[in-house]
C-alpha cells in the first residue's frame, strides 16, 4: 500500500505558461526510499516541493492528484490542505546553513514544529528534542541544543536537520539534496544516518539528487526526469542493470566512476538529447490535442 | 623535465577572528603545515582533501592571493614567496585561476566579450579584439556569445567563460579550484573533456583542486592528497588508485558512493 502516491501531476510557470512537471506519476511506500533523479531544471525539487505544498508562487499546478496516506490534497481547502502536509509530512533541506536561523538557538528550531503544528508543551518538546539529538548521535546534546547554527560544523547541522524532520514522527520525508553540500566522508556518515532512521521509524522517503551514486546507496526504486518529464521509473536493482531509457543511460555513462575512468563521465550526447526533446514535444502536442 | 613550481615546507597561517580577546592579538590559526612538492612542466596535478583540508589555500598561495607565512614557492624559477604587488605583476600573467562559481566570478553587468578582455587590457596586450575571439574558439563557444550577459547562459557554458578568460592570456600555468562541482554530471564531463584537450594544446600545466576522486582519476596524472594542512600522500594517479598508502585517502575511496548497488560501502 503507497503512502504517497501522484497522478499526472503537471505544473507550469504562470504567465509564459512553460511547463514545469508533464504528467508526472510515482508512488512510494510506507519503509520505502523513492529517488528522483535527473540534471539541474529537471523538476525533481519541484516535485518535492508541490507534495509539501510549498512551490514556488510563479508555479502552478494545472492537473494531476496527490494523494498522501489516501487523502487527494489538492482537492482539500488550503488550511485544511497545509495543517495534513504539517502534520504527516517533513522536509530534510540542501544547505543547513540557510535553513537554520542564524540568530536562534538550536533547541526552538528543533521544537518549533511540535509547538506549533502538534501543539505540544514546550517542556515536552525539549524532552523530545534532546532524545532526538541522542539518536543522531550529536555528542554532548544538551550544549548543542543552547548553540547557534555558526558554532556547529556543517555535518552536525545536518544532523540537527534530520532530527528536526523525524521529530514529529512524519509517514513522509522528502529529502532534497541533503548532502550536496558535504564532503564524501562526511556524506557517508549522514547518508547511514538517513537510512538507519528512515528504516527504524518505517517512513517513506521521497530522495532527490543528482547523484546517481548515492541513489544507488539509499533508494528502493527511482524516476529519472527529464524537462519536468518521468522518463524511467523503475527498481534501482534493474535501472543498475539495463536503464531502459537511452537519456538514462547517458547519464549513467557521465556519473564520475573512479574504479572506470574511461567508461565514465561521457557527455551525453547530442544525438540523445535531441530523441528526449522529440518525446517532450510529441508529449506537448498530445496534451494540447488531448 | 624542468618543474615550473617547487614549493617547500610552505607554511601559512591566519589570525582567528573568532577567538580574539577584545584587547591584543587575535591567535594565529595554522592553515598549511609545512607542505613540499614539486610540479613538472605539462603536468595536470590533483589536489584533494576534505573541507578545511587546506587545499583552496594551497591554491591561492601557489597564484600568490594569499602570502606565505613560512617556506618557499618557486614559479619557473622564480621566488615568488614574498614579491610585492609590482614585482608579481608581470609574472601574473603567466599564472591564471579557474573559480569555483562562474556566478559570482564573472561580472554580471558585462558581456562576454568585456569579461574575457579585461585581463588582456590590464596585461597590456594589443589585438584584444582578436584574443577573444580566439579564446571563444578554443573552449567551444560560438562568437556571438561575445555579445551575450552571464545570466544568458547556462551553467557549463558560464565556467567556459571562466576557461577563456584565464587562457587568453596564454598562462603556463593554470590553478582550477572546484570548477566542475556546481555542474551537472552531463556539463561537468563536458569541462573536463575541453580541459584535457587545452592543456595538450596549450602545452598548459595545471593545477586541479577537487573534493572528487573520480573526476581527478579521470583528468589528472599526479595527486596530493591534503589532511589537516598537511601532505599525507603524493602519488601518481594510477598507484594512488591501486594501493593507497595513507589510511586517509583510503577513507576517502572507501566513501564515494559508486553508481552501482552491489558496492560494499560499510
Amino acid at each position: 500500500m503507497s503512502f504517497l502516491t501522484v497522478t499526472n501531476l503537471s505544473a507550469r510557470l504562470k504567465g509564459t505558461g512553460f511547463p514545469i512537471l508533464r504528467r508526472v506519476s510515482l508512488s512510494v511506500a510506507a519503509g520505502q526510499v523513492h529517488g528522483l533523479v535527473g540534471e539541474s531544471g529537471a523538476g525533481k525539487s519541484m516535485i518535492g516541493k508541490a507534495v509539501l505544498g510549498i512551490l514556488p508562487s510563479s508555479v502552478e499546478i494545472t492537473e494531476g492528484r496527490i494523494e498522501l496516506d489516501g487523502v487527494d490534497l489538492l482537492s482539500l481547502p488550503l488550511k485544511e490542505r497545509r495543517r495534513r502536509i504539517g502534520a504527516t509530512a517533513a522536509l530534510i533541506p540542501q544547505d543547513p546553513l540557510t535553513a537554520l536561523n542564524p540568530s536562534r538557538r538550536i533547541a526552538p528550531q528543533v521544537t518549533d514544529r511540535l509547538v506549533d503544528i502538534l501543539g505540544w508543551a514546550r517542556a515536552r518538546a525539549n524532552a523530545r528534542a534532546l532524545e532526538l539529538l541522542h539518536e543522531v548521535q550529536i555528542p554532548d546534546p544538551e550544549r548543542v541544543l543552547r548553540s547557534y547554527p555558526h558554532e556547529l560544523s556543517g555535518g552536525m547541522r545536518q544532523r540537527i536537520l534530520i532530527a528536526s524532520a523525524f521529530a514529529a514522527e512524519p509517514k513522509l520525508i522528502v529529502a532534497d539534496e541533503p548532502t550536496t553540500a558535504l564532503d564524501v566522508t562526511v556524506q557517508k556518515q549522514i547518508l547511514k544516518l538517513i537510512a538507519e532512521m528512515q528504516a527504524r521509524h518505517g517512513t517513506a522517503l521521497l530522495f532527490v539528487t543528482h547523484d546517481l551514486g548515492v541513489v544507488s546507496k539509499v533508494c528502493q526504486s527511482l524516476s529519472v526526469l527529464y524537462g519536468g518529464m518521468v522518463v524511467e521509473d523503475t527498481p534501482v536493482r534493474d535501472f543498475f542493470r539495463a536503464p531502459a531509457h537511452a537519456y538514462s543511460r547517458a547519464l549513467l555513462a557521465a556519473t564520475p566512476k573512479y574504479t572506470d575512468p574511461m567508461a565514465s563521465l561521457v557527455p551525453v550526447p547530442e544525438a540523445v538529447i535531441a530523441g528526449v526533446q522529440a518525446e517532450l514535444a510529441a508529449f506537448d502536442r498530445g496534451a494540447r490535442h488531448g | 623535465m624542468a618543474d615550473l613550481y617547487a614549493v617547500q615546507d610552505l607554511r601559512l597561517s591566519l589570525p582567528d577572528m573568532t577567538r580574539k580577546p577584545l584587547l591584543g592579538p587575535a591567535p594565529r590559526i595554522e592553515i598549511l603545515k609545512g607542505i613540499s612538492f614539486t610540479l613538472p612542466k605539462g603536468e595536470i596535478l590533483g589536489i584533494v582533501g576534505g573541507s578545511g583540508s587546506g587545499k583552496s589555500t594551497l591554491g591561492c598561495a601557489m597564484v600568490r592571493l594569499l602570502e606565505p607565512t613560512g617556506g618557499h614557492i618557486r614559479f619557473d624559477g622564480h621566488d615568488i614567496t614574498h614579491l610585492d604587488e609590482p614585482t608579481l605583476r608581470p609574472l601574473r600573467r603567466r599564472f591564471q585561476m579557474i573559480f569555483q562559481d562562474p556566478m559570482s566570478s564573472l561580472n554580471p553587468r558585462h558581456r562576454v566579450g568585456q569579461i574575457i578582455a579585461a585581463p588582456l587590457r590590464l596585461h597590456g596586450f594589443t589585438d584584444i579584439q582578436a584574443k577573444v575571439a580566439d579564446a571563444l574558439d578554443h573552449v567551444g563557444l560560438a562568437r556571438p556569445f561575445a555579445d551575450r550577459y552571464p545570466h544568458e547562459l547556462s551553467g557549463g557554458q558560464r565556467q567556459r567563460v571562466g576557461i577563456a578568460r584565464a587562457i587568453a592570456l596564454r598562462p603556463e600555468f593554470i590553478l582550477a579550484d572546484e570548477i566542475v562541482s556546481g555542474l551537472d554530471v552531463s556539463s561537468q564531463a563536458q569541462v573536463l573533456n575541453l580541459l584535457e584537450r587545452l592543456v595538450r594544446e596549450l602545452g598548459l600545466t595545471l593545477a586541479f583542486i577537487s573534493h572528487d576522486l573520480s573526476v581527478i582519476r579521470r583528468l589528472c596524472s599526479r595527486v596530493l592528497v591534503l589532511h589537516r594542512g598537511e601532505i599525507v600522500e603524493n602519488a601518481p594517479v594510477t598507484d594512488l588508485f591501486a594501493a593507497p598508502k595513507a589510511a586517509y585517502t583510503r577513507e576517502l575511496l572507501d566513501a564515494i558512493p559508486l553508481p552501482d548497488p552491489d558496492q560494499v560501502w560499510a
